[in-house]
């Protein structure tokens, strides 16, 4: 399978991804190749066949609704790359 | 005493021959004469390491000295330490003090061990020679020009080289076998669900587990003794009731039923592989198993079915780093848009990026059937061949990694020539079995070779009882490189 310029370049804003033109075309030739490589699942026949969606058959446990978690607001606030009056700052979204 | 067993050194720790804070330095110092040259270690501290050591001594004064109170253990760097910088090989976590403490972590501070730095790894897990981390590669202490395998390749690294008395390591789809391997040491993939995953930076969340690598199976058997219990807080922690790893070490082989799978032994598995697992496998005849050929027919299509689902789930796992809570955030920016694209695009590497994008596509509008759900239907496909292989043997055994340790960067550019070193690793995590890798032999460049042993679920000790008979009868697990 071989992607064009187009499915890259949408695949990179989906995925929240700068990319320039030379940096889109070479994820585009190496993205094609692994796309050869996972083809390979096409040929399989799977009728019938329930998906597999994890090593163990697991139902989600519940727990009670209580707080378990102690307030660490202050240390995960330090590690922050922009805080102020314990909010995360982020560019301006609405003017 | 490097070359002395975690019970060797915890007996000579409680019997006050050496103290903790001893051994520790001596690890250190060995860090600091080695390290620069094979960049196995990311971060070391030894002033927090020879804290703990110090505790550990306290411990063993008083008594209350647990299995692997005060020896020194290396952790990949994909566990957060609290007060540790924790990065996942990756410029993104850089500058990333973890505020907390993974429940591996934990285990292994309540059994007073010592956390003796934090190695080197793939960013994020992705890579199978470890010259994906930001941080550099790091080199193999059997020939410093080979890659030692990865993602946990500075832990295989670290233990081969005597670097810390043994190690922590994690596998998506090898990344504790295929090192191990690669660097002549053992290493053990326990069944998914029993370590916990929580504060163990994701990857492939139904793929990724963590396990011991060592020198020997009776030592990963000690360290899997520390690290599996259940924990409440990783969802799919299973609940079982604590295990004697240790157990089964001394069981004799008689009866034990080999099944070599013929897929294993076909095309793409170099020679001089091929004829170390056979002598390995004469070696397990002779201490009284059988041998019986199996067939796993979807195995060979375990290697696309997991570049469809692992990348999905690093793809989803990955969205966190957006340059708001923590880690890196670009300079420069117009808006939030370009915020998140700039962080994301300078924070990762190439190779995490590539994988992100496989994910993103394989999850977006359109191709969610033909290719995510189809690559679930056949991973169920994979995990059945493993039931039905079960049925005629008690564990399965072949190659670990279809060559010996390969020069930093002859896999040059191409992506799947990568991957394929994984070809005999990943169906096991599909079907989320046990897995582990010993060495057996050396291969044509005088590298080690690994034997690869797969147990039906829950059968850890088993496998390690019968890793260990070959260690008891076999010199290979003992060989060490000279630096």
């Amino acid at each position: 399978m071989s992607l064009t310029t187009q499915d890259v370049q949408k695949i990179a804003r989906l995925a929240r991804l700068s990319m320039n033109e030379s940096e889109i075309e070479a994820a585009r030739s190496q993205l094609s190749g692994i796309f050869e490589l996972i083809a390979e699942m096409q040929a399989v026949d799977t009728t019938g066949i329930e998906p597999m969606s994890h090593a163990q058959e697991l139902s989600q446990r519940l727990r009670e609704d209580t707080v378990s978690e102690p307030d660490q607001r202050a240390a995960f606030q330090a590690i922050a790359p922009q805080v102020e009056d314990g909010l995360y700052l982020v560019p301006q979204v609405i003017e | 005493m490097l070359n002395q067993s975690l019970q060797q050194q915890g007996d000579a720790l409680r019997a006050k021959t050496i103290s903790s804070v001893e051994l520790t330095q001596l690890y250190l110092d060995r860090i600091a004469t080695h390290n620069p040259v094979l960049n196995a270690y990311v971060t070391v501290e030894g002033h927090k390491s020879l804290a703990q050591a110090r505790a550990a001594d306290a411990m063993l004064a008083n008594g209350s000295a647990q299995a692997l109170t005060g020896i020194p253990i290396a952790q990949k760097d994909i566990f957060c330490a609290q007060g540790w910088r924790t990065t996942c090989g990756s410029k993104m976590l850089d500058n990333f003090i973890s505020p907390y403490d993974a429940h591996v972590i934990t285990q292994f501070n309540a059994a007073g061990a010592v956390n003796l730095g934090k190695t080197n790894m793939d960013e994020f897990a992705m890579g199978s020679s470890n010259e994906t981390s930001y941080f550099g590669p790091v080199r193999n202490p059997w020939n410093i020009k080979a890659v030692p395998g990865g993602s946990s390749g500075g832990a295989a690294s670290a233990v081969a080289a005597r670097l810390c008395a043994a190690a922590t390591g994690t596998d998506t789809g090898g990344s504790i076998r295929q090192p191990a391997a690669l660097c002549g040491i053992t290493g053990i993939k326990p069944t998914y669900g029993t370590v916990s995953r929580y504060g163990m930076i994701a990857f492939a969340s139904s793929l990724d587990q963590a396990g011991p690598m060592a020198r020997s199976a009776e030592d990963c058997a000690l360290m899997l003794n520390v690290m599996t219990g259940h924990d409440p807080r990783d969802s799919t922690s299973l609940v079982r009731d604590k295990e004697d790893y240790t157990r089964e070490l001394n069981k004799p082989l008689a009866g034990l039923r080999i099944g070599l799978p013929r897929e294993f032994f076909a095309e793409g598995l170099s020679q001089d592989v091929g004829q170390c697992v056979q002598a390995a496998v004469a070696e397990y005849q002779k201490l009284g198993a059988t041998v019986v050929e199996i067939s796993l027919p979807n195995a060979k299509l375990a290697v696309p079915v997991y570049y469809v689902l692992a990348p999905a789930e690093a793809s989803s796992n990955l969205s966190r780093f957006d340059g708001v809570r923590y880690g890196y955030r670009a300079p420069d920016y117009t808006d939030l848009t370009d915020m998140y694209e700039k962080t994301r695009a300078q924070g990762f590497g190439e190779e995490v990026k590539r994988r992100i994008m496989i994910g993103t596509y394989v999850l977006s509008h359109g191709y969610y059937d033909a290719y995510y759900l189809q690559a679930q239907k056949i991973r169920r496909l994979i995990a059945q061949d493993f039931v039905e292989a079960f049925k005629k043997c008690d564990v399965i055994m072949g190659p670990t990694s279809p060559s010996t340790a390969f020069n930093l960067g002859e896999k040059g550019d191409d992506p799947v020539q990568m991957y394929l070193s994984d070809i005999y690793t990943i169906a096991v995590n599909l079907a989320g079995l046990p897995g582990m890798s010993i060495p057996c032999g050396t291969g044509a460049n005088g590298m080690p070779v690994g034997l690869q042993i797969i147990g039906d679920y829950f059968k850890e000790a088993q496998m390690l009882g019968v890793a260990h008979q070959y260690q008891l009868a076999t010199g290979w697990h003992s060989r060490a490189p000279t630096l």
